[in-house]
């Protein structure tokens, strides 16, 4: 029997009162009546006073006890990794895809976890740059939205019966010849591609449909009917001396963002005296970032784009001597479309067209342009086509029939998400609600995952196996920069156990892939050893030794399609933002902050129309309006855009997400119903609509740029380039000040320095930054990259419409206007309707991007203005922001002329009224342990990431050499899709920004007030004739 | 009363009082029951004390951002009401220090109440330089003092350090001569006082002043002595207060002429409010024998000399944007009058330069009503002025 001890007698007898006071909490009766009540006199009871003591001195206590800081556990590693060192950071070369932009990159780990993403220098298409997208990818990580683990019917499940839930219906499925659908994304991982074929072929009534919510079908359809090849060219408008475009937003969306930019990029900078640049002609109807880039840039109603097209196809075929087409349709550019086409026509061979329609007819008549001008095999490639998108329209199509017939028995959602961009979603969800099985890939509970029945999370690509091949033969590699977060599985791992492969590690599977398959050569097998330099440099490039295929499109064919459309009435294009792309990332918050490059509005998508439209409908900014277009009617607010064509709507997809997360949730509305399926592919064009204004209160959009013109002053400094070849300082005189020794240039009029005490010189290092106006593209990379490596808070809308946004760069954009001084004096209008008509954007005004950090001048107006010294000057040239000193007077600020520096207005970490990733454990994972979490009330600015300064001295120090020039890059300058911003020492005088800073080019933001600013930049050219806004010649 | 004053002159004080009954009629406020129109002043000076106590408690708790203020425009509510209130501290060191070197006795009966205004005013001004400041709890770190937080020191070129200097010495001053001329009424209080607490107090509010020759003779000395270093003050402290300004690179705010029609616009407004004060006070407490009519137009006169010195102050900018060539500078002006906030300039310009200039008229100079009226108009005007200048302007 059991030994038993009794605490005492009671206990043994366990008599009836024992047992009762045994219950009790407290074993003596509480004397809560003597207490409270009358008896408190007697003597035995403890007195209501002497109660109420205790009582303070327990709460006095007990606040006492905690007012002690909360603690926070550093747990030391037992046994330390070797390759991680507290306070050294890992780089490992990985890739990002995400179905719609690829960039190769490199990532930064601190203590083990990614902190920061940028571009891999190896690669030959992205070479080290990298797009907001890729940037802000890292925070996507660390997003608490992302499902822990896997769900099965709604409710938390576990991985075991999940994977043989969904093995033993797919067996039935399949032995039910139903059809198994994987509906994916654009895939370009040969790996995971061989994984779904091995699939397929163990379930042969599986197929694979790759459906792409920003698709390119006509591009890849068009390139089948010319070339017999169903594939994305790819571009070199690097070698183009005219780029023609119309709406293809390349330096921004189309295709390859970040390679276009830079290869638009290099033939546009002016360095080392080279005097040509690449002619870049606009046809579009929305004003978008590429356009603004224009040399020309002429409006064009999308609806009549397949029209132009086939005016500047007769013009060149005339000239070429091939057979025109009968075509009657005139548009709003002919004009300009006939000189566009003799310039063409001059530079063949070193001429491109391109498209951003995503329509087969149009495609095929560029295609037959740009053959007519030879630039197949130069300026573009179908032989070296790109794989960045495959989606099929017509497949999703067919598979939207199949589903709601009941053909298909199991479909898999892998990194797509149809219910929330299919255009008729509608259509797509009573489809989808026929299919037996229903399974999703996505890391949430998005719109399609949460009507599925499975919800499998696949890993973030960050903790991922995975490889790439963009571009045919170039292929990159993912690996896992951090332990999985959450209990989340890599889709291929789960495809592999249902197929019942042999190797179930997609690890093991990639790498044998890639031994046996891609690094494979003539001598057999690759080592290990070439799997791990290729897994090291994160890129394995081959040649493609294949000449162009040539053209068998028929273009009448085309033409006669394109004829038959009905374009008239207002028009609607659905188009894409720098940020948001197409609403995958759309709980991203570092996304919804970037402000649109053009528009300047962040967290919200609109109509935007032309200033004139919205006269004619008596519209203005942020009236809320109604679109209808057949039978899709969407209410959003007005947004008046300057250079947009006439009866022309646009708005972006990507907003409106229902299913994304807290950050995202809501926000602006969705656009996808307005696509629609023409001429065999989506078709982002919508014709045909109809404008009501409705009786909604106005909505408020945010805008980080209010003032939209530069009002007569040369903060952007522009020329010509015909005036620069004439004059390389051309457009970039520098005023002169009258004094009683003559005129003289401001740096000279100095009270302090003087010929025989020059001031103070940086003795060792004198930082700055060159920013070649010429080169940037305004795209706004530099913003993100920034926020990620400097920890600048996210501060939501409303903030922002209160200007109180933190970005520590800022691009500005300004418009040029019909109104200038001289034509003012001309006509004899007063200063005072000049100012006022100054202020008003041209109807297609020419635009200018200027990125603006802090300046570090030299002769800081904040520095001097600071009553307690936090801000001050570095030995190296560098204005310093000492935070814990700063009191928050703002004087700083308002002292400043550039307007760059930010405040803490509030706590912007771990406060619920800014529930962005700052608030939680998994978001504050992603800040930079180099830099500071800014406390309410200081001052923060650009510090030209001080941090990697002191990194890249010490790592000098150490190896006791001097720095190179380059080692040190800040995050805008190393981002930098066009490499617009450098960074450097002006005291090595070989450095490139030493010659840039002598370039004649180079002036000095708000040079008369002689603060000496550390940044210098360099005049726009533009290769055209044309002055102040696009108007016909 | 044995009056001394020349025949030719108004009398100081009405009634024929002799000293007892001046000594009654001032200890009068202290000693009685205050009456209802007194409680009702009271009230509302706590009402609105209170609400400004939970408004500071929430931006401080919350943060400088629950103002309107953006990046722009870092000073907004707080500039404007500090260089106001410092402003509406000018009268009271004005009227005990300069009329006393200019022996103009009819100050006064008036002198205490001017100089209290001035104390307080320069505490309201100081506590928005306190509540504006991003982190109000280190708001000590601008004094030089000796510290442990390594070899930090303040920044002598900043002129919000100057600010502090003027500040401090201009409160310390007006406090120690504002408590220097109180001695001699605390110890008439003392000596009438009944309950052995009162006396006690004014025991020691008083110094030990017994009212002999010696006492008087010191005191004047004293009084003299400390008008001569706050007269300086008087034109000093606003000048560096307008420095703030002066010395930016901002347009709209880089202009040299700012410390004179600062100092003006400071007693413009200072007397402005005295009369607000005043003419409150002497109804509540039953002054009028003592704040006559000739206080008032007095005062009047000399709002219209300051109101036309800053209306002249107003013009010359103009002139000197026109005539410095500078565009931004023009536009900035041109802005500030037809922008979108001419409805602030235009009120400053009516309520500051239109309105006083009805002050010409002895009529109106010697209507109460009027007078009451007008003080607040300056102010408003006044205020609109701090507004419109230190607020708002066009940046790069």
């Amino acid at each position: 029997m059991e030994k038993r001890y009794w605490k005492g007698v009671e206990e043994l007898r366990n008599d009836a009162e024992f047992v009762r006071l045994k219950n009790n909490e407290f074993f003596e009766e509480l004397p809560v009546d003597e207490v409270l009540g009358q008896k408190a006199d007697e003597k035995d009871a403890t007195p209501r006073r002497d109660f109420l003591k205790f009582m303070g001195f327990g709460v006095a206590a007990a606040s006492l006890a905690a007012c002690e800081a909360p603690v926070r556990k550093t747990i030391p590693y037992l046994v330390k990794p070797d390759e991680i060192i507290p306070g050294i950071p890992n780089y490992y070369a990985s890739t990002f895809f995400d179905g719609h932009d690829y960039a190769s990159i490199v990532v930064k780990t601190r203590e083990g976890r990614p902190i920061k993403v940028d571009g891999n220098e190896l690669s030959s298409l992205t070479k080290g740059s990298a797009s907001a997208r890729v940037q802000a990818s890292v925070l996507d990580l660390y997003d608490y939205a992302r499902l822990k683990g896997p769900i099965a019917k709604g409710a938390e499940a576990k991985w075991d019966t999940v994977i043989s839930d969904i093995k033993n219906k797919l067996a039935d499925a399949a032995s039910k010849q139903s059809k198994i659908r994987i509906v994916s994304s654009t895939i370009i991982s040969p790996t995971t591609k061989k994984v779904i074929a091995e699939f397929i072929a163990k379930y042969p009534t599986a197929k694979h449909v790759t459906y792409d919510a920003a698709s390119q079908y006509g591009l890849i359809k068009a390139h089948q009917l010319a070339f017999g090849k169903a594939a994305l060219p790819t571009f070199c408008f690097d070698k183009a001396d005219v780029i023609v475009s119309f709406g293809a937003d390349f330096l921004n969306n189309w295709i390859s963002p970040i390679e276009h930019a830079r290869q638009y990029a290099e033939t546009r900078k002016l360095n080392d005296g080279k005097k040509t640049m690449s002619r870049h002609i606009q046809f579009e109807a929305q004003l978008t970032l590429t356009g603004s880039n224009a040399d020309d840039r002429y409006k064009l109603k999308a609806g009549q784009t397949g029209a132009a097209l086939i005016t500047l196809y007769n013009a060149l075929a005339s000239k070429s001597g091939a057979t025109t087409i009968n075509s009657s349709s005139k548009t709003d550019a002919d004009k300009a479309l006939n000189t566009t086409a003799n310039e063409l026509w001059n530079a063949k061979g070193k001429a491109l067209v391109v498209c951003g329609t995503n329509n087969v007819n149009d495609q095929l008549i560029v295609a037959a342009i740009n053959n007519l001008l030879g630039s197949y095999g130069s300026t573009v490639s179908i032989a070296q086509h790109s794989n960045v998108r495959q989606g099929n329209d017509e497949e999703v199509a067919e598979l939207i029939r199949e589903m709601s017939s009941g053909e298909v028995g199991a479909v898999l959602f892998y990194n797509s998400n149809p219910l929330y961009s299919y255009p008729d979603n509608a259509a797509f969800a009573s489809a989808l609600s026929k299919v037996g099985l229903k399974v999703s890939f996505a890391d949430r509970a998005d719109e399609t995952a949460s009507k599925c029945d499975y919800i499998c999370p696949d890993s973030h690509y960050l903790e991922s196996w995975n490889d790439a091949e963009p571009v045919r033969n170039k292929f990159s590699l993912i690996q896992p920069t951090i332990q999985k977060l959450f209990d989340t599985r890599q889709t291929q791992e789960l495809l592999l156990a249902w197929m019942d492969s042999p190797v179930t590690d997609y690890h093991e599977y990639l790498m044998q892939n890639w031994r046996q398959g891609i690094l494979n050569s003539t001598a057999g097998a690759a080592s290990v050893v070439d799997w791990e330099k290729s897994l090291r440099d994160g890129v394995a490039e081959h040649a493609v030794a294949e000449t162009e295929p040539s053209f068998i499109g028929n273009v009448a064919t085309a033409a006669e399609a394109i004829a038959a459309r009905k374009t008239s009435g207002i028009e609607v294009v659905v188009y894409e933002k720098a940020g948001l792309g197409n609403g995958a990332h759309g709980n991203n918050p570092w996304l919804h902050e970037l402000p649109d490059p053009v528009s300047k509005i962040c967290w919200d998508n609109y109509f935007a129309m032309s200033p004139a439209m919205a006269k004619a409908k008596g519209l203005e900014q942020g009236n809320v309006i109604e679109v209808k277009v057949g039978n899709v009617s969407v209410k959003g607010p007005v947004a008046l855009q300057p250079g947009q064509a006439d009866d022309t709507i646009t708005v972006a997809y990507g907003y409106g997400r229902t299913h994304v997360g807290k950050a995202g949730n809501n926000i602006g509305f969705n656009a996808y119903p307005f696509v629609n399926f023409n001429e065999g592919s989506l078709n982002y064009i919508a014709s045909g609509a109809t404008v009501n204004k409705t009786s909604d209160d106005d909505y408020l959009l945010a805008s980080t740029q209010t003032h939209h013109t530069m009002m007569g002053r040369a903060i952007v400094k522009e020329t010509t380039l015909e005036e620069y070849v004439k004059d390389p300082q051309a457009g970039n005189e520098h005023e002169k000040f009258s004094t009683y020794k003559g005129k003289a240039l401001a740096k000279e009029l100095d009270v302090w320095a003087t010929a025989k005490h020059p001031g103070f010189e940086a003795p060792l290092n004198h930082w700055g930054m060159s920013v070649d106006l010429n080169a940037c593209i305004g795209c706004g990379a530099c913003v993100v990259a920034c926020s990620a490596e400097n920890n600048v808070p996210v501060v939501g809308k409303d903030e922002i419409h209160r200007s109180r946004e933190m970005h520590w760069i800022r691009i500005d954009r300004y418009y040029t206007s019909d109104m200038d001084k001289e034509k003012a004096k001309e006509e004899g209008v007063g200063k005072l309707s000049m100012y006022g008509l100054m202020e008003i954007p041209a109807e297609n005004p020419k635009v200018v991007f200027q990125p603006v950090m802090c300046q570090h001048c030299n002769h800081a107006p904040c520095e001097t203005v600071c009553p307690v010294l936090a801000t001050t000057h570095s030995s190296d040239g560098l204005n310093m922001m000492a935070y814990n000193r700063c009191v928050g007077t703002r004087y700083c600020a308002n002292n400043c002329p550039y307007k760059v520096r930010r405040f803490n207005w509030f706590k912007y970490s771990d406060n619920p009224q800014f529930n962005y990733y700052m608030n939680n454990e998994y978001g504050k994972m992603v800040l930079n342990p180099d830099v500071i979490v800014r406390s309410r009330g200081v001052m923060e600015k650009c510090t030209m990431c001080i941090q990697r300064i002191q990194y890249g001295k010490l790592e000098a120090k150490k190896q006791g050499r001097k720095l190179k020039d380059g080692e040190i890059q800040t995050a805008c300058a190393q981002t930098c899709p066009t490499h617009a911003i450098t960074f450097g020492d002006y005291n090595d005088k070989e450095s490139t920004l030493s010659k840039q800073s002598k370039n004649e080019r180079m002036y000095h933001l708000l040079e008369e007030l002689n603060v000496q600013p550390s940044v210098n930049y360099l005049t726009k050219v533009r290769n055209t004739h044309q002055t102040n806004s696009n108007k016909e010649a | 009363m044995s009056n001394v004053e020349s025949s030719i002159r108004p009398a100081l004080i009405l009634g024929d009082k002799t000293l007892h009954d001046i000594t009654e009629d001032v200890c009068r406020p202290i000693e009685d029951k205050p009456n209802k129109y007194w409680w009702m002043a009271f009230g509302l000076s706590l009402a609105i004390f209170l609400w400004w106590l939970l408004s500071v408690t929430y931006t401080i708790g919350t943060g400088i951002g629950v103002w309107g203020l953006n990046k722009t425009i870092g000073w907004a509510w707080d500039i404007t009401n500090f260089v106001w209130w410092v402003g509406i501290g000018h009268a009271g060191t004005l009227i005990s220090a300069i009329l006393l070197l200019f022996r103009q006795k009819w100050r006064l009966s008036i002198n205490r109440s001017a100089e209290a205004m001035t104390i307080f005013a320069v505490i309201c001004a100081a506590s928005f330089i306190v509540v504006h400041m991003g982190r109000p709890w280190v708001a000590y770190w601008p004094f030089p003092f000796a510290n442990q937080f390594g070899s930090l020191w303040i920044n002598f070129n900043s002129p919000l350090v100057w600010d502090v200097f003027a500040i401090s010495t201009y409160f310390s001053v007006s406090l120690v001569f504002w408590y220097t001329g109180l001695i001699p009424d605390f110890a008439i209080v003392r000596d009438r006082a009944k309950t052995k607490f009162r006396k006690f107090c004014y025991t020691i509010l008083s110094f030990g002043w017994v009212g002999s020759a010696k006492n008087w003779q010191r005191f004047e000395e004293v009084s003299l002595v400390l008008a001569g270093l706050a007269t300086p003050l008087v034109l000093s402290v606003h000048s560096v207060v307008s420095m703030d300004f002066a010395t930016s690179l901002i347009p709209g705010w880089h202009a040299t002429i700012f410390p004179p029609y600062f100092v003006a616009g400071a007693i413009f407004s200072g007397f402005a409010m005295v009369q607000t004060l005043l003419l409150i006070t002497r109804k509540v407490l039953n002054l009028e024998d003592y704040i006559t009519m000739y206080h008032i137009d007095m005062m009047n006169r000399i709002i219209l000399i300051t109101g036309s010195i800053v209306g002249c102050a107003y013009l010359t900018e103009f002139f000197i944007a026109w005539y410095s060539g500078v565009e931004y500078e023009q536009y900035t002006f041109i802005n500030r009058a037809t922008g979108p906030y001419w409805w602030a300039y235009a009120t400053m310009m009516t309520c500051n330069v239109v309105s006083p200039q009805l002050f010409w008229s002895t009529k109106l100079r010697n209507n109460l009503f009027v007078t009451f009226f007008l003080s607040i108009i300056v102010n408003i005007g006044m205020w609109f002025e701090r507004f419109c200048y230190y607020s708002y302007f066009i940046t790069s």
